[in-house]
């Protein structure tokens, strides 16, 4: 009997503690921001340099006085790269910490299953690099910060005929990755628009490790420069590959390519080769060199392109809640579609999928090491 | 067309085929002997490149300069020991079990060789850098390209081929296993060990994948558990193409295949692996005992 009435004490304890938690002081003192990002987990180095970013980007508003008067609280959480964590941590982030967007997260795969739940739920959310076409088409409350994957295939195909005058160039890529197979087609596609000839474009089976017959058929044309659009695992042995059947000229790449492992596995062969990618730290606008020193001195290591743009993402949603005067969802929602936003990863402005147009940087691998050579626009 | 057949489509595809051609023998040498068609295999070449790999940066660590002797040795002999515990641990016993339980068990050691050495913390289960030690020396023949890399795949590849042809041929070693690939019973009567001859035959078979291992490390840097699978699968095929049970067969199945592929690919990307299995499904319509196959009916 007793310890019946135990049971009943203390669940009328929890329904009186409930009852207080909901009636504290009307109107909270802050606002608060969910940020979400992987640092546990296969991507964890991407999630702690995004989440350094979101907490940069508040640092810097509440030092300047917050946003709307009051101070701006990130509530972060961690998708440890799978797509249900992402889903639950989202779902605490909206139900329990009421919080009024959320910028999140990195991996497209988590960022699908955050994206209709921010959606019903009416938060907007900014995700800073998933990249793929599918995330922001969920609906009119998801953005991002970051290029499409199309984008960079024809930023590389501007880059090959203006800058390094290619009029001939061949194409190898993944046949069975969406992400290798969209830049070939968008480089091809532009490239040929600009007045210049594909003299081979080669689609390879996934786990291939010989690349000769792809590359002495894009060889027999003669190109001025081939792009390969794969991740740097291949491009490294393509490079070598290629450089070992007589190529000399210049190779070219997308966001894949950005790997310390890439030199180690392609040796000299990947000199002179260009990629496109969303920030460089060497690029000497003087927003991005105050954001590195700022963040060198912060964390101890330089920046990222995850890193500028977990930064980016974050200020497009405070500078979002400033511009709408309001924390209303919606009104967030609108003023982020028209935002003009000067980031460190670029000026972003929406078009009418919720995608950035905005520009790319090249980054030329010269003696192993990157380096920053110029930013194209769309 | 000129991008497809030419001389340099065809120093690729000996490249790629003498790869093929050393992990082929070892299918065909135990299945000419126990008729066990052996699934690990892909992964005994597997194992020669990390051991190549760990070597050579053990070498380069003490600031020394890995000899490609020395190299191809260490690969070749772990090839041979993973082979031959693989043959005393799994398959001894169910030598004259069903020979389905053998096949199974193969692929079983095959997953177990693939899956615990992804889950050991100095292997892994990523991608990882192979060490390039050799400094690259460019070769021309008119427009073709090659390197001493090739070089000195090709001329392992064929050097180990001529030693093997010399064991089986010209040993009492090889007489042995020739012999126990014909008649057991009558090799027993002749007082040999027939496990011996098995233990050699592995070890045989293991030390060419091994060393097949380290050619592949050389020519194609990028190194994985899983890196085994495909090439074991082909090189299995190019033993069946040139009749299984046959060494010849072995070899020139490896190197038809690896033309055969190459070319396949560079006449079109997509379908390329197609032809060169449609290669395969034609010559074993014609000939189902493979090329140089012995045309034998099943002994009831």
């Amino acid at each position: 009997m007793s310890k019946r009435m135990l049971v009943v004490l203390l669940l009328l304890v929890a329904l009186v503690g409930t009852t207080f938690a909901g009636c504290k002081p009307a109107g909270p003192s802050t606002i608060k921001i969910g940020g979400i990002g992987p640092v546990t987990g296969e991507a964890s180095t991407f999630g702690v340099s995004t989440r350094n970013g979101y907490e940069m980007m508040i640092e810097e508003w509440n030092a300047k006085g917050g946003v709307l008067g009051k101070k701006i609280e990130l509530v972060f959480a961690d998708d440890k790269g799978d797509p249900t964590e992402a889903a639950t941590a989202t779902q605490k982030l909206i139900n329990e910490d009421k919080v009024v967007a959320i910028a999140g997260t990195v991996m497209s795969k988590c960022s699908l299953s955050m994206a209709p739940i921010c959606q019903s739920s009416g938060i907007p959310m900014v995700s800073p690099t998933s990249t793929n076409p599918r995330v922001t088409a969920v609906g009119d409350y998801i953005f991002r910060a970051c290029f499409i994957d199309p984008f960079q295939g024809t930023v590389g195909a501007m880059f090959a005929y203006n800058n390094l005058n290619a009029r001939k160039a061949g194409v190898l890529f993944d046949n069975s990755n969406d992400y290798t197979k969209g830049l070939a087609e968008y480089f091809r596609d532009k490239f040929t628009q600009l007045g210049g000839t594909i003299v081979a474009f080669e689609g390879h089976p996934a786990g291939t490790t010989d690349f000769t017959p792809f590359l002495t058929k894009i060889l027999a044309g003669k190109p001025d420069v081939i792009y390969c659009s794969d991740y740097y695992n291949d491009d490294g042995l393509m490079a070598k590959q290629a450089r070992q059947l007589g190529f000399t000229g210049p190779f070219l790449g997308g966001d894949g390519w950005d790997s310390p492992d890439l030199v180690k596995i392609g040796g000299d062969a990947v000199n002179n080769a260009y990629f496109t990618n969303h920030f460089s730290k060497d690029d000497q606008r003087p927003e991005v060199q105050d954001f590195v020193k700022k963040y060198t001195a912060k964390y101890g290591q330089a920046p990222d392109a995850l890193a500028a743009l977990g930064y980016d993402a974050m200020g497009i949603i405070l500078q979002a809640i400033q511009n709408a005067g309001s924390t209303d969802g919606a009104k967030i929602r609108d003023a982020i579609k028209n935002i003009e936003y000067h980031g460190v990863s670029g000026v972003i402005k929406f078009d009418e999928n919720r995608n950035p147009i905005k520009s790319a940087v090249i980054i030329k691998i010269e003696n192993g090491q990157q380096v920053y050579k110029a930013t194209v626009n769309p | 067309m000129s991008g497809i057949f030419n001389l340099q489509q065809l120093i690729n595809g000996i490249q790629l085929g003498s790869i093929y051609a050393l992990i082929a023998i070892g299918y065909t040498l135990v299945y000419g002997i126990i008729k066990l068609v052996n699934f690990a295999h892909g992964d005994f070449y597997m194992l020669g490149t990390y051991a190549a790999y760990f070597a050579i940066n053990f070498i380069m660590a003490q600031r020394g300069t890995p000899n490609v002797g020395v190299i191809l040795l260490i690969s070749m002999a772990t090839g041979a020991l993973v082979a031959f515990l693989s043959n005393r641990i799994a398959y001894r016993k169910l030598r004259y079990k069903p020979r389905l339980s053998a096949l199974i068990t193969a692929i079983g050691v095959s997953m177990f060789l693939e899956y615990f050495s992804s889950a050991l913390p100095f292997i892994g289960p990523s991608y990882r850098p192979f060490p390039q030690f050799l400094s690259i020396r460019y070769f021309n023949i008119g427009t073709a390209h090659f390197t001493n890399y090739q070089l000195i795949n090709v001329s392992i590849a064929v050097a180990l081929m001529l030693i093997l042809t010399y064991i089986i041929k010209y040993t009492p070693l090889g007489m042995a296993m020739r012999a126990s690939s014909q008649d057991k019973d009558a090799l027993r009567l002749m007082g040999i060990d027939l496990e011996r001859i098995i233990d050699y035959t592995f070890i045989v078979g293991g030390s060419l994948a091994g060393a097949a291992g380290l050619l592949a490390g050389l020519t194609y840097p990028r190194i994985v558990p899983y890196m085994g699978i495909v090439p074991g699968l082909k090189a299995f095929i190019a033993a069946v193409l040139g009749g299984i049970g046959n060494i010849l067969g072995a070899m020139l199945g490896g190197f038809i295949l690896g033309i055969a592929e190459v070319v396949g690919y560079a006449i079109n990307s997509i379908v390329g692996e197609g032809i060169a299995y449609a290669i395969l499904i034609v010559v074993l319509i014609f000939l189902p005992q493979g090329l140089f196959g012995k045309r034998t009916g099943e002994k009831v």
